[in-house]
């Protein structure tokens, strides 16, 4: 039969050897016979009516197909949540770069002159490009007050704790924009025909967001539209809701046209004019005992959400629901809303509003610590979660995590103890100051509350007449591991080897709608109905007579082969059913948030150097508890890449704005780290299962993002004894705060390390 | 190519690419990066920036690493090319390929080829590379996806010869 | 890719006489081009002006490290590998072979040339300061002959060099005589590899009883033109190396250069770094004395 346990090997990347060779197919490697180019005309002010619009002659337009939203045959929005973001400005723009008009043109270098030729006047308005500007609300951009969304959770009675506090800690904390940086920038090719109606294939995450978007744009039914991913090259968020926008601009070029269009963002167009992580501002109000116990508190945390709502809402409610940490709080007021500004609307980026809310509570955490004279590591023990407590939207806890164990692991793992000490002696001379800090945090997976049931996500499985096994889901591959470990599922289950199944181009005509490829859900909600609807092949076949228990690979061929021949197609569905005690209340913004959280301690090391000021990270533990490792290799890899664009986020990704738009919109001035710049990643995992996910499996890949910025931040703290507040956290803001003294603020309990 | 003035004309480059001779008309400013996508097909070598700074462009001109997106076509005239499509011909190359995909060196693979490209490169100069040595040789490919990690060990583990401790 | 390849003309005499002769006759027309790795990047940003392209990747005579018993001369067309694998330039040069390895990554270092980091006259060029403390002189190669020039008189300001319309950087030459000097080179930039330098400080010492006998600082990224600190090598010379002194070059070093804030830095914090790089060479400086 076959080797027992594929869940839970390292059996190869499903789509590896085309990655490997060069033979995988992206959407720019794609060419389709009469293909057009498409360009984007962009608005180049924040916000404004748009006035005449002038062709200069000197292009011949007659080569070109021009589209504006008077070409819109459906609706003129990227339908999402709120459906406010137009696809094309038709009487006013709302950030720099919204798109204006569209161009095609069958020779893509004929097309960035032809977009320079497009003259627009605007009657510029006033523009606001802060969360305080918007706050002051003397200029109102959207609604009636700049507030996308907001959310009040309570538990508890606040206002009676501030009598008993032995001590009240405040304190404000920043996290700035960040840009995905996918290696593949956003591209689409589009088509249409009476009969097929609009096909788009695409660089995305979603099909279905995309499909609905089409639906609406183009006035199409269902049977109309067709989305295809490709091969995709990095997403992390940022093509999740962004490339119904692409997509919508491709098809109406190629609707106007009737020739397929294909629209690839170059590095600038892609950095400039899409989606970022959202700049936050949390501020902490926490009363405490004089054992550094929490007794309740305030917290309020503000995004900017860009000049559409977007995903705001969602943004901001896992933002919300993470703000309190892994800490028992019992009770708590959080107020939370996101805000509009003149700027390119901010979406999704892997942790979706928890990194931001977690790196304050994290950072807070030490400043509690500071005031009431105890360590970081023993303030965070006196708080942690128990099993049987509740967290702050009052979701009992019911695994029997340990965060005092997991902690104790981490601080072993990372010889915590000791190099504390040897850092202390060593920061008396030199210029390089050793530090380390860390980070315990908490991460749900699959959508919030009742988002799951609204999914109703839909998967099948089929098995082809030669036995070979089809998965077939609308989740995308995009790097993160889908291909492989929803194979390895559907192997389990049946009992056949891995090479057996393989999974189906997410299709919109072939694939059942199984939900977004976000929120870290796949793994753990779209796997369990893989396994379901696998199973559902082996019992049609076992029920017919046509297989026994025990079966070998060439039995299954055979029955497949009987099966199909007799019945054509052997496909079995299974659709998600919410787990029976997840109960979510919408308006109160309480009870079970997630069906699992994940947990994690993360350390790291660094060295400040004094004389030029710049943090490295010497040294990273990253240990988290996620249920169960389904693939060790995949597993570690979307652990160390999570942590490598964290420690970005932390100390060098830094998008520079100036009235709304990005400054440093090319790669030699936003920078990743390199191969250079990163330490040793070691990876460490504690399985305690999970009840509600595919063989134990819980999200892994959102997770990662959450800890490392405050461990570093920590880790600064402890090496050089000043105490920031704000990522990213760059060489100048270090040199400022030791030669200030405004602006970060000196915590360290002893003098040592001070410049 | 002609020695005196030329219009904005395309020309004839000849080069070996992979082994075989290619014969391409192309406006001398061409980038060798699209000449080798649009008019060699050859879609394995992918752009991720147009500036040089992410090396997923990475080929091999002449024995050296180059970004192709950076080179002008005309200045391929007579040069010898490897892209990631002409690597099962060599031994090493294979075995870099095989360890990527054991290591989950790869993970949306957009970086992969010019990755496996400057290891090529790296392992043909230096056949036992210390984790300093691969760290700088692949400085010039940037993965947002792995975080490194995994693409040293595979590198490392494909390396004919290990490195002295 | 924002420019239309068909609007732009490379033309590749190939010889160093066809090349002079094309500049020669028509002058400032004809942009050269070698590795391309700062013309290249214009272009593709749609940045690039100049239409009319002239190769000079393909010119020997160009691309040859000399080794002359009192000097070495350096084609300006050889690249940041070249020179880094040239026993002579490692071992006599170690600052132009360490800013060779800080240029880019390894794809950059096997097309850019020394060449076009001076043509291109970045005050955050990499090998600039080194080409200063090593006293470097220029070659200018036109259709009229050779000229030579002290290097440091070559960049009159913020990307003006004093290239004539009809002219070619020909090669570099360094003296042969800083084997017996310490040397010290730091780049500080937003990353270890593939970035623009913030600051960037090539220097060289030599002490004899204890004191400073000869020492030769120059930053790049802290004025329109790399720079060549004059003013605190003078404050410097004939001093015993202590505290005081550090500390007097230290401020000398602020007083003397010009950084400005930008896109990847501030104009403090670059200040702040040129004295603090120059302050921990003189550091190094001291002890290496010691050690002698």
């Amino acid at each position: 039969m076959t080797a027992p346990h594929i869940v839970g090997s390292s059996v190869p990347r499903k789509e590896g050897w085309d990655k490997v060779t060069g033979a995988a197919r992206y959407v720019d490697d794609m060419v389709l016979p009469g293909m057009l180019y498409g360009a984007t005309v962009r608005s180049t002010i924040a916000r404004g009516k748009i006035g005449k619009i002038s062709f200069d002659p000197g292009i011949t337009w007659s080569e070109f197909v021009v589209v504006s939203s008077k070409d819109i045959p459906g609706k003129n929005c990227i339908a999402l949540i709120l459906d406010d973001q137009p696809c094309l400005a038709s009487e006013a723009v709302n950030h720099p770069e919204e798109p204006i008009l569209l161009l095609a043109h069958p020779d893509r270098h004929k097309l960035r002159k032809a977009v320079e030729s497009v003259a627009i006047d605007y009657d510029p308005l006033p523009s606001i490009h802060s969360i305080e500007e918007s706050e002051e609300q003397s200029t109102i951009i959207w609604g009636g007050d700049n507030i996308l969304k907001s959310y009040l959770v309570e538990k508890g009675d606040v206002d009676s704790v501030w009598k008993e506090a032995a001590h009240i800690v405040e304190g404000e904390y920043f996290t700035g924009a960040q840009e995905q940086l996918y290696i593949e920038n956003n591209g689409v090719i589009a088509a249409y025909d009476p009969e097929h109606g609009v096909t788009v294939w695409g660089s995305l995450q979603c099909p279905y967001y995309v499909h609905k978007a089409l639906m609406a744009l183009c006035g199409l039914p269902e049977n109309k539209v067709r989305v295809v991913q490709m091969e995709t090259g990095g997403a992390f968020g940022g093509k999740e809701e962004y490339p119904s926008m692409i997509a919508g601009h491709a098809a109406l070029l190629a609707l106007k046209s009737g020739r397929p269009v294909k629209i690839i963002y170059d590095r600038m167009e892609d950095m400039v004019a899409t989606t970022k992580r959202h700049p936050s501002r949390t501020r902490h109000r926490t009363a405490v005992d004089r054992d550094g116990k929490i007794l309740g508190g305030e917290i309020n945390f503000t995004i900017d959400g860009g000049a559409y709502a977007t995903l705001s809402s969602v943004v901001l409610s896992r933002g919300t629901i993470h703000a309190g940490g892994p800490y028992h709080w019992p009770c708590v007021r959080i107020r939370t809303k996101a805000v509009a500004t003149n700027t390119p609307p901010h979406g999704a980026f892997r942790g979706f509003g928890a990194p931001q809310s977690l790196f304050a509570m994290e950072r807070h955490m030490n400043r509690i610590a500071h005031v009431v004279g105890i360590s970081p590591v023993e303030v965070r023990r006196r708080n942690f979660l128990k099993p049987g407590q509740t967290t702050t939207t009052q979701q009992v806890i019911r695994e029997e995590i340990n965060l005092h164990h997991l902690l104790d692991r981490a601080l072993e793992l990372s010889d915590y103890a000791a190099k504390k000490k040897r850092f202390a002696e060593e920061n008396k001379i030199g210029a390089r100051k050793k530090g380390i800090g860390i980070a315990a945090f908490l991460h749900g997976a699959g959508f919030t509350g009742s988002g799951e049931r609204y999914l109703n996500s839909l998967v099948g499985v089929e098995a082809l007449a030669d036995g070979t096994v089809r998965v077939l889901v609308s989740s995308a591959e995009f790097g993160q591991g889908t291909n492989t470990v929803l194979c390895q599922f559907a192997a389990e289950a049946l009992a056949l080897p891995y090479r057996n199944v393989v999974i189906a181009q997410p299709d919109t005509t072939v694939v059942p709608n199984s939900g977004p490829t976000v929120a870290s859900r796949t793994a753990m909600i779209v796997g369990k109905l893989v396994q379901s609807a696998a199973q559902g092949i082996k019992q049609t076949l076992t029920k017919t007579g046509l297989l026994a228990d025990g079966y070998t690979l060439e039995q299954f061929r055979a029955a497949c082969a009987q099966y199909i021949a007799a019945h054509e197609t052997l496909k079995s569905y299974a659709r998600y059913e919410a787990p029976a005690n997840v109960y979510w209340d919408d308006e109160k913004y309480r009870g079970e948030a997630y069906a699992a959280f994940a947990w994690a301690v993360y350390v790291a090391g660094v060295t400040v150097d004094l004389t030029t000021y710049a943090v490295t990270v010497d040294d990273f533990v990253a240990l988290q508890e996620v249920g169960n490792v389904i693939n060790p290799v995949l597993a570690e890899g979307q652990i160390t890449g999570g942590v490598a664009q964290a420690i970005g986020f932390a100390l060098y990704e830094k998008v520079l704005w100036q009235n709304g738009r990005m400054l440093n919109n090319q790669m030699t001035n936003y920078i990743m780290p390199g191969s250079l710049d990163l330490p040793p990643i070691r990876v460490f995992f504690q399985e305690l299962g999970n009840v509600h996910g595919a063989h134990g499996a819980k999200g892994i890949g959102e997770l990662p993002m959450d800890g490392p910025a405050p461990a570093i931040v920590s880790a600064v703290e402890d090496a050089i004894g000043v105490s920031f507040h704000s990522i990213p956290l760059q060489p100048e803001d270090l040199f400022e705060a030791l030669h200030h003294e405004s602006v970060g603020q000196a915590v360290s309990p002893s003098t040592r390390g001070r410049a | 190519m002609n020695p005196s003035k030329e219009t904005a004309a395309k020309c004839e480059v000849s080069f070996t690419v992979n082994g075989e001779k290619k014969k391409v008309l192309a406006h001398p400013m061409e980038r060798l990066l699209d000449v080798l996508r649009n008019e060699l097909k050859l879609t394995g070598t992918k752009e991720g920036c147009g500036e040089g700074e992410c090396g997923s462009c990475s080929i091999l001109l002449d024995g050296m690493l180059v970004n192709s997106c950076l080179v002008p076509v005309a200045q391929a005239s007579g040069a010898s090319m490897i892209t990631i499509e002409g690597i099962p011909a060599h031994d090493l190359l294979k075995s870099l390929q095989e360890a990527f995909l054991e290591c989950g060196g790869a993970q949306c693979g957009i970086c992969t080829p010019g990755m496996i490209l400057a290891a090529v490169h790296l392992l043909e100069k230096t056949p036992d590379p210390a984790l300093a040595d691969i760290r700088e040789g692949l400085a010039g490919n940037l993965c947002r996806c792995t975080g490194y990690m995994q693409i040293f060990e595979a590198v490392s583990k494909a390396a004919p010869r290990r490195a002295a401790k | 890719m924002r420019a239309d390849p068909s609007d732009y003309k490379l033309v590749s005499p190939g010889t160093l006489k066809g090349v002079l002769s094309l500049l020669s006759s028509e002058p400032s027309q004809w942009l050269p081009i070698a590795g391309g790795t700062d013309v290249m990047v214009l272009y593709s940003a749609g940045k690039l002006l100049n239409h009319n392209l002239i190769n000079i990747w393909n010119i020997p005579e160009l691309r040859q490290i000399e080794v002359f018993p009192d000097s070495i001369r350096i084609g300006a067309a050889c690249t940041y590998t070249a020179l880094r694998e040239h026993g002579t330039v490692s071992k006599e040069f170690p600052l132009l072979a360490t800013a060779a390895s800080w240029t880019g990554g390894i794809a950059n270092q096997n097309r850019g040339t020394l060449g076009g980091n001076i043509a291109n006259a970045s005050p955050a060029a990499d090998s600039l300061p080194a080409l200063l403390v090593y006293d470097a002189e220029i070659t200018l190669i036109s259709a009229r002959g050779e000229r030579r020039m002290a290097y440091r008189n070559f960049h009159a300001g913020y990307k003006k060099i004093a290239l004539a319309p009809d002219e070619l950087i020909q090669s570099i030459s360094l003296p042969r005589r800083f084997s017996g000097f310490f040397s010290h080179a730091r780049k500080v930039g937003a990353r270890n590899a593939q970035a623009i330098s913030k600051v960037c400080l090539a220097a060289l010492g030599q002490c004899a009883s204890g004191a400073i006998r000869d020492v030769r600082l120059a930053l790049g990224s802290v004025a329109p033109v790399p720079l060549r600190l004059h003013e605190t090598e003078r404050v410097l010379t004939g001093q015993k190396i202590e505290a005081s002194l550090i500390d007097a070059a230290g401020k000398c070093v602020v007083k003397e250069i010009r950084p400005i804030d930008d896109i990847r830095s501030t104009a403090r914090y670059r200040a702040a770094v040129a004295g603090n790089l120059v302050t921990e060479f003189l550091e190094k400086l001291a002890a290496a004395g010691s050690r002698a």
